[in-house]
């Protein structure tokens, strides 16, 4: 008889609190702002819409691999992640203070768990600056330390937040995970049915799946839905040391322009193409002088 | 299909930096992106770099010809940014970087999303950012739609956000009939809503009470701005960066403005929890 495998523990299945605590060292997380602390949003309940005690955002203390960390996540189940005024200035407020420690040279490792539709419409403008000063800080961060993304499933990560991916210096994407700026409704809603098929699951994975995302230079390590293989995952990132500024995607502007002038717009784009197309033209980490 | 506006983005840029929008669009490696405005120019006796975005009916990108920020856009408006930021390295004064905001939206297509969108407006925003973190003052003005991705990726990093004083002006993450749409409300319930909670409201002047305006510039014809209205136009934005300068060059200003004092006392209460509770 064969030993029955070990379960893994899926990321994908736990809360945003557990998610937090599942990449920190065993017995380190302190949450700051808890759900007893009462700071939720003012205004859903003007809407009609029932606040939750965390506004949807979970800030951790701790360590990762030993050295002091903080773990934002995102809990995809309320509002299906949307960024609010009080969650936005969880994420952007702990960066902040994560960059006051970077920049004085005290050690901080920050990763953002990103579950996400994107702004949350009830709060609109609220969000719409939120999240600028969430890019703002992730920018100026990822230049003293990695700032590591995780995208692991259910929600995917899209909107203002799809962009706040973008900047990150490390990004750690699950099969299930995806990655984009509009979600497919919204793309199917905007431009019609011939364009995207939003019910087209399997489609919608090849384009944005994080394995896409991976293979194509988008995102830097796939890992398995596990919370042990996260973990590891996380901490061989911050072993690896801080990304030069130049080499993180957002500033390879040379490098993309190319991978976008390799593509005719008038041709069919089969997403399993391009992963080889786009890496006869180079690779992020290796910037390509004109 | 979205009505194509009055292009008040190349109307504006023309009338801060003095060059025709036929004679300024961004020249890259790989070809013209022709809906990408560059011009160089001088701005309260202080260099400046003028950045706009237009529409393009001949955009080789079909899902963004009417204006919208799509993929060569993000990547463009990056290059023409770390140009400057490259070229002033070395100087002791660093350019003003202006931002011309009117786009409906970021680009909504399959090619669009596939071809990583989110990772072409990171690029602008970076890019924007890397110019305020360099010393650049960064100066943004609001003269038509300033949306969302649109918004975030060319603007919402800038040091110092103006908007022009005209009722077309709108700032909103979505249009009230697709946020209708998608929060299951009728636009009535939403015009309601707008009333009370004023982060909903799209029109320019409800926006600048968040605290994140730096100015409201008086303006006499927003669709065709005369002699007069840029000459207001390149004072307002002289002056902002000016203030720029003499402050840090981050987004901290937009929370201690009076206006976030009173509608952003929230975003305020929460760094001050986080900040009392960070180190153990």
């Amino acid at each position: 008889m064969s030993p029955v495998p070990a379960r893994r523990d899926a990321v994908t299945e736990l809360t945003a609190r557990e998610r937090a605590t599942a990449v920190l060292d065993e017995g380190t997380f302190r949450e700051l702002i808890d759900p007893f602390d009462l700071l939720t949003s003012p205004h859903l309940p003007l809407q009609g819409i029932t606040a939750q005690s965390d506004d949807g955002a979970v800030v951790a203390r701790g360590h990762i691999d030993g050295v002091p960390a903080v773990v934002l996540a995102i809990d995809g189940d309320f509002q299906g992640g949307g960024i609010g005024e009080i969650n936005g200035a969880k994420i952007a407020g702990a960066l902040e203070l994560a960059l006051v420690d970077a920049e004085a040279g005290r050690p901080i490792r920050p990763v953002l768990m990103l579950e996400t539709g994107g702004i949350r419409l009830q709060e609109a403008n609220l969000g719409l600056l939120a999240v600028a000063e969430i890019h703002a800080a992730i920018a100026a961060l990822r230049r003293h330390v990695p700032v590591v993304g995780v995208i692991t499933g259910k929600i995917g990560c899209y909107g203002g937040l799809g962009i706040a991916a973008g900047l990150c210096s490390d990004l750690i994407m699950t099969t299930e995970g995806r990655l984009a700026l509009n979600g497919p409704e919204v793309v199917e809603q905007e431009a019609g049915v011939a364009e995207l098929d939003a019910s087209d699951r399997a489609a919608v994975w090849r384009y944005s799946g994080g394995r896409q995302r991976v293979d194509t230079g988008l995102a830097d390590v796939l890992v398995a839905d596990d919370t042990a293989v996260l973990r590891d995952a996380v901490q061989a990132v911050f072993r690896r040391g801080t990304k030069p500024d130049a080499s993180c995607r957002s500033a390879q502007v040379e490098l993309f322009a190319a991978r976008l002038a390799a593509i005719d717009p008038d041709g069919v784009l089969d997403p399993a193409a391009l992963p080889g197309l786009w890496s006869s033209v180079g690779s992020p980490g290796e910037e390509r002088s004109a | 299909m979205s009505i194509p506006q009055p292009a008040r983005g190349a109307a504006w840029f023309t009338a801060l930096s003095g060059v025709a929008a036929d004679d300024a669009a961004f020249r890259g490696p790989h070809g013209t992106v022709a809906s990408v405005l560059v011009a160089d120019t001088e701005l309260g006796d202080r260099p400046a770099r003028v950045l706009a975005t237009r529409p393009d009916p001949h955009n080789r990108w079909p899902r963004a010809r009417h204006g919208e920020l799509g993929l060569d856009e993000g990547w463009a408006l990056a290059a023409a940014v770390r140009q400057v930021v490259a070229a002033d390295a070395a100087a002791s004064d660093r350019r003003t970087v202006v931002v011309v905001v009117d786009s409906p939206s970021q680009a909504y297509g399959y090619r669009e999303e596939a071809l990583a969108i989110h990772q072409a407006l990171a690029a602008a925003v970076d890019a924007y950012s890397a110019a305020r973190l360099a010393g650049h003052p960064v100066v943004a003005l609001v003269v038509g739609n300033g949306i969302s991705g649109a918004f975030l990726a060319h603007g919402l990093q800038a040091n110092r956000i103006l908007v022009l004083d005209d009722s077309a002006v709108t700032v909103q993450v979505m249009s009230r009939a697709s946020t209708a749409r998608v929060t299951r409300r009728t636009v009535a319930e939403l015009e309601h809503i707008a009333a009370r909670v004023p982060a909903t409201a799209d029109d320019g002047a409800t926006f600048a009470t968040l605290g994140a305006v730096h100015a409201i510039v008086p303006v006499r014809s927003a669709d065709a701005p005369g002699t007069a209205d840029a000459e207001v136009a390149r004072a307002a934005v002289a002056e902002a960066a000016a203030d720029a300068l003499r402050r840090p060059p981050d987004l901290s200003v937009r929370l201690r403005s009076a206006g976030a004092t009173q509608r952003r006392a929230p975003s305020i209460e929460v760094r001050r929890r986080l900040a009392a509770a960070w180190s153990s």
